[in-house]
């Protein structure tokens, strides 16, 4: 790698439940305010300055269409001479662009970026528009599963009988806990960028939190819910992420770049990697694409201080914990809880677990090494391995700020 | 509370209710622990019908404030709808006031549930997100503290209506910014055709604390209640009563609204500025018992009547042009040219490719002036361009669509021509004939004569049913008015393609017979003809001149006559004698001003005043029959309404409504006199003169 990329700074709007928040408030307004926020909160960044704007969406058409990425830096305010550029790859959409503007910033086309995503999914409902070419199914390429993630999640507990509905609705009620826990903390409420909302009843208001969390789940009531995907099945509503609005966005920079400017440093990218599985299973994503990114970086799982890993089904989650041999409850997974809580709005979520990633570094100086992962439809995973700068390890020389 | 509500007068339209909606906004995360009570205003339209108050709205805003206090919040705030705060007072109803306790009351319901805003134990915000007019700036007055958004206009437009500012705004606004700043928003903006103040504005005069911009104002506006609540703003007020400049101001005040209407002193300016010397040391409450008082005089008048009245048909025929044959009838205009390269051809050039953005020809005797006109409107362009009125980008697409020629033929493949040569039928009737010749049969051939019959000047051609009277006003760019003027022979197509073509020009259009003078030139031509009788006649200049100053004509009948220059005036009005009678006469004095080129009554003296121009003096006819003043006003108000009724019995226009538009937009003529018709009427004038009134009582008048 030619130049070291760092996490300067990352922030979100506050997730809300599909059409319910955010009813009437547009994707692209959501993502200019994450944009705006992420800006007033670092001024140190000359808006002129900024290379380039990469912004993800699953659906990419009505209020995410237009080329996102240069529509939302002109809504912004950005001056009109900041390109940028739409992202896809479903829910590892805004984490692609965080990758995307990295591998720019290492080969030195970009000194400093912006890379976010956003998904609306009030106002696009999973699956609109998609139109699986016949080929999938009558040549077989996939599995009909394959087409429904609620589908995949299921087929991963049929590959592993081991990783029950009990352990999933455990592992999802932790979430739950963890997230009321850092919200009681104000851990999370730091990085959330206020959004106003309006509706025809209510007037105006402000979202500053989150809709999604249920702080009062306990796991009898998660028992007891069904499973949509297939009877008798194991997914539920409560192990699972839910259908949710919310955008966000991060600042990406050459690491040289960011310590002239005297911008704050979050992490340091270390490696990452993207690998493809079965699309029936592509729950299983991240185990192939952190392996592969630590194989990059010359690490080893053990290494790993603190994982981020998306959500979107507990299934998924323990799959990956099981493959590596970490404890389902483990302390270093999922800090302030994940996406079972908060939410997933498809595109938007990787750069969520960037930044509790970043918090969790500066909680944990004794930490070098982290990881945000996550699955990603058709089957694919992608990880991002990150270094804590704040490594109380770091001698003053070796780099550690 | 214990406000009560009151009931519409009878006959007033239903209310479009404005809702206020309360929400609670958590602070926390804008860095103060506690809730704003957040009440938005929205009637359920959208911003084509801005929210407006009427007694059922203002008791939504009551009932919302004590919801909102019930909340326990640290602080209030009110906002709009999307583009909208408010608008202001539901106009509609107004008109159907019938007595003093009716009016004062609406008066009283605004000012004790506005007041609340400002007179409760916490902080009171207004987040002003859009349009705020009227009585929409004045709720936001009475909070304590106001946001607005870096697009939105705001304005205190009574005076212009004839009213003034009755539900806090003369009151506070005063004591908030000053007088001098006060007089400037309540009187000359408003004086000056309804000068909305855009957001730089409003913060530097201190209407406004600060302004943010639309993308995330009710955040950030948030915010700013956070940082007033925890200390970390501070808004210092400074009071105004010990100000050295109230006694100037209220002055500056007084001399515009005298120049606006031409030396008459018309209520609403006076009673504005009489509230606004007040406000050095009034309480609030006296203050606002005062507005009542003042507003009630002024609704139960007729000259406010006459103001709506005028309001409301300007409104209205902005967008709908009476008696237009299906816009689609109207053929596709893509290239356009002007006959003439003159001062008056080139302005209509300017106008037609600005905003028709279509390829210009203009055509003149010789290439000199062909050239003159075209270097003309390009350095108009050049001009907007230095203004920062128009980009440069612009300017060179514009530019490049202007061409001239001394041969006609460079009309060829023209959909509109307009002629504005010399006012001589023959050389029209000539023209017309050759560039029929030139152009297709579809061709909208158009005149913009201001006296001459258009008919008369088709005659030998082979399609007469393309021609139109098109006829503007000086300037043309700023004159709203357009006088369609059809003949007997135009057709639906060729009238419909001038109506588009004049709303592509942004004009309010009356469509009028072919009649001479059509109906402003009429209008003007025979009322100043009343005048230089009476002066032909012995009455001293200054008596005839000054005759009619108390009625509130923006200029008197000499200071017009030198606008438009003696040459002008004695042609038309020898047209008009000619085609219309004598009772359009012909003046000597004026005969002989034209002769020795004596443009002016007066001249500027030394100091700036006006005086008498010896010159012009010395030309006067010396009658023996001198009127006095009153007499010179009587014959000339008799006049206009003779005239009226003689158009109206014609058909140059069907209703006496489009007359007061021609004269509100055409010539200027104000606001309270409803055009000219409601005040003819008022008076008296159009009984005696006609035996009937123009309009009945209650359309522009007190029921």
């Amino acid at each position: 790698m030619s130049r070291n990329v760092v996490l300067v700074d990352a922030v979100r709007t506050p997730f809300g439940k599909a059409g319910s928040l955010y009813a009437g408030v547009r994707a692209d307004d959501l993502m200019v305010r994450a944009v705006r926020g992420l800006l007033e909160r670092n001024p140190k960044v000359a808006l002129s300055e900024i290379d380039d704007v990469a912004i993800a969406a699953a659906t990419q058409s009505g209020d995410q269409g237009m080329n996102l990425g240069r529509s939302v830096g002109l809504l912004a305010g950005l001056p009109n001479t900041v390109p940028g550029y739409s992202v896809d790859r479903w829910c590892a959409g805004a984490m692609t662009s965080v990758t995307t503007i990295a591998g720019a910033i290492a080969f030195g086309a970009y000194d400093i970026a912006i890379a976010g995503g956003v998904e609306h999914m009030g106002n696009h409902p999973i699956g609109e528009g998609l139109d699986p070419n016949p080929r999938y199914l009558a040549e077989k390429i996939v599995d009909q599963d394959a087409l429904a993630m609620g589908a995949t999640a299921e087929r991963l507990h049929d590959r592993f009988p081991e990783l029950t509905k009990a352990r999933a609705d455990a592992y999802a009620l932790n979430s739950q806990v963890k997230t009321a826990r850092a919200y009681a903390e104000g851990k999370i409420q730091r990085d959330l960028i206020p959004v106003a909302i309006r509706s025809p009843e209510l007037g105006w208001g402000i979202a500053t939190v989150d809709e999604p969390p249920r702080p009062t789940t306990t796991i009898e009531g998660l028992a007891t819910l069904k499973t949509p995907f297939r009877p008798a099945g194991r997914v539920t509503a409560g192990n699972s992420s839910g259908l949710n609005d919310g955008a966000t966005a991060a600042i990406l920079a050459s690491e040289e770049r960011a310590l002239e400017l005297g911008l704050g440093i979050k992490a340091r990218l270390v490696s990452f990697a993207f690998a493809g599985v079965e699309p029936e299973i592509m729950g299983f994503g991240p185990v192939p694409s952190t392996i592969k990114a630590l194989k990059k970086a010359g690490l080893s799982i053990s290494d790993i201080g603190l994982f981020e890993i998306n959500e979107a089904f507990a299934i998924q989650v323990l799959a990956f914990l099981d493959h590596f041999g970490i404890a389902d409850d483990d302390s270093r997974v999922n800090m302030y809880g994940g996406a079972i809580a908060v939410g997933h709005p498809l595109a938007s979520s990787g750069v969520r677990l960037m930044l509790n990633l970043a918090r969790g570094f500066e909680e944990h100086t004794e930490v070098r090494y982290g990881i945000t992962t996550m699955c990603i439809g058709l089957g694919m995973g992608g990880t991002v391995i990150w270094e804590n700068p704040h490594f109380s390890g770091f001698t003053s020389a070796a780099g550690g700020k | 509370m214990t406000t009560s509500s009151i009931d519409l007068p009878v006959g007033a339209p239903e209310e479009v209710v404005t809702h206020a909606l309360v929400r609670d906004v958590d602070l926390t995360a804008f860095g103060f622990i506690g809730n704003l009570a957040l009440i938005t205003l929205d009637n359920g339209h959208d911003h084509n019908r801005p929210n407006t108050f009427g007694p059922k709205s203002l008791m939504e805003l009551d009932a919302a404030i004590t919801d909102a206090l019930s909340r326990k919040p640290a602080a209030i705030a009110v906002t709009g709808k999307p583009f909208i705060f408010a608008a202001g007072a539901d106009l509609s109803a107004l008109s159907f006031l019938t007595n003093r306790e009716q009016s004062m009351a609406i008066g009283k319901l605004g000012h004790d549930i506005f007041r609340r805003l400002g007179e409760l134990d916490i902080p009171t915000f207004a987040f002003i997100n859009g349009l705020a007019l009227g009585g929409g700036l004045e709720l936001g007055l009475h909070c304590n503290y106001r946001t607005l958004a870096t697009t939105a206009f705001t304005a205190l437009p009574e005076v212009f209506l004839g009213l003034v500012p009755g539900w806090g705004g003369a009151t506070i606004l005063p004591k908030l910014i000053g007088p001098e700043k006060a007089v400037q928003v309540i009187i000359l903006n408003a004086l000056n055709n309804n000068t909305m103040m855009n957001a730089k504005q409003a913060l530097s005069l201190g209407v406004v604390d600060t302004v943010f911009e639309p993308a995330d104002f009710l955040e950030k506006s948030a915010g700013f209640v956070a940082d007033v609540l925890s200390g970390r703003k501070q808004i210092v007020r400074e009071g105004h009563t010990n100000d050295g400049d109230w006694e100037s101001s209220l002055a500056v005040g007084r001399t515009a609204a005298l120049k606006k209407y031409g030396g008459a002193e018309i209520a609403s300016p006076m009673v504005a500025l009489k509230l606004i010397g007040e406000a050095r040391t009034a309480t609030l409450s006296s203050g606002f018992d005062a507005e009542d008082a003042a507003l009630s005089d002024l609704v139960l008048s007729d000259p406010l009547r006459a103001s709506l009245y005028a309001f409301n048909l300007m409104q209205k025929k902005r967008k709908k042009v009476e008696g237009a044959p299906k816009p689609a009838l109207g053929r596709k205009v893509a290239k356009v040219g002007v006959v003439g390269a003159g001062l008056m051809a080139s302005q209509l050039a300017l106008l037609l490719v600005r905003n028709l953005k279509c390829p210009l020809v203009m055509t003149d005797l010789d290439q000199a002036r062909v050239d003159k006109g075209v270097e003309w409107v390009k350095s108009e362009l050049t001009k907007l361009v230095e203004k920062r009125r128009m980009s440069e980008e612009s300017a060179h697409r514009l530019s490049l669509l202007v061409t001239g020629s001394v041969d006609q033929s460079a009309f060829a493949g023209s959909d509109f021509i307009i002629e504005a040569i010399f006012e001589e039928l023959s050389l029209k009737q000539e023209l017309f004939k050759k560039l029929e010749k030139i152009v297709s049969p579809e061709c909208v051939l158009a005149t913009n004569t201001s006296s001459l019959s258009v008919e008369a000047m088709t005659e030998g051609m082979a399609h007469p049913e393309r021609v139109v009277g098109f006829h503007f006003f000086n300037p043309v760019a700023i004159m709203p008015l357009l006088e369609i003027a059809r003949t007997s022979k135009t057709d639906d197509a060729t009238t419909a393609t001038a109506v588009n073509v004049g709303k592509e020009l942004k004009k309010t259009m009356v469509i009028t017979k072919d009649a001479p003078g059509f109906v402003v030139n009429r209008l003007l031509t025979r009322f100043m003809g009343e005048i230089t009788d009476a002066v032909d006649e012995g009455t001293p200049v200054d008596v005839a001149d000054n005759a009619m100053r108390s009625i509130g004509f923006p200029m008197s009948p000499f200071e017009l006559l030198g606008l438009v220059g003696p040459g002008v005036a004695l042609h038309v009005a020898e047209t008009l004698h000619k085609n219309l009678g004598p009772r359009y006469r012909i003046s000597p004095t004026m005969q002989r001003m034209v002769e020795k080129e004596v443009r002016q009554f007066y001249v500027k003296s030394e100091d700036g005043t006006k005086v008498a121009n010896p010159e012009a003096i010395a030309l006067v006819e010396k009658g023996t029959t001198p009127s006095t003043s009153e007499q010179v006003k009587l014959r000339a108000l008799k006049a206009l309404a003779e005239e009226a009724r003689m158009m109206l019995d014609e058909g140059v226009v069907t209703s006496p409504a489009e007359i007061d538009l021609c004269m509100l937009l055409g010539a200027g003529w104000p606001l309270v006199l409803g055009g000219i018709l409601p005040y003819l009427d008022r008076e008296g004038i159009s009984e005696a003169v006609t035996g009937q009134r123009f309009h009945a009582k209650g359309v522009a008048s007190l029921p």
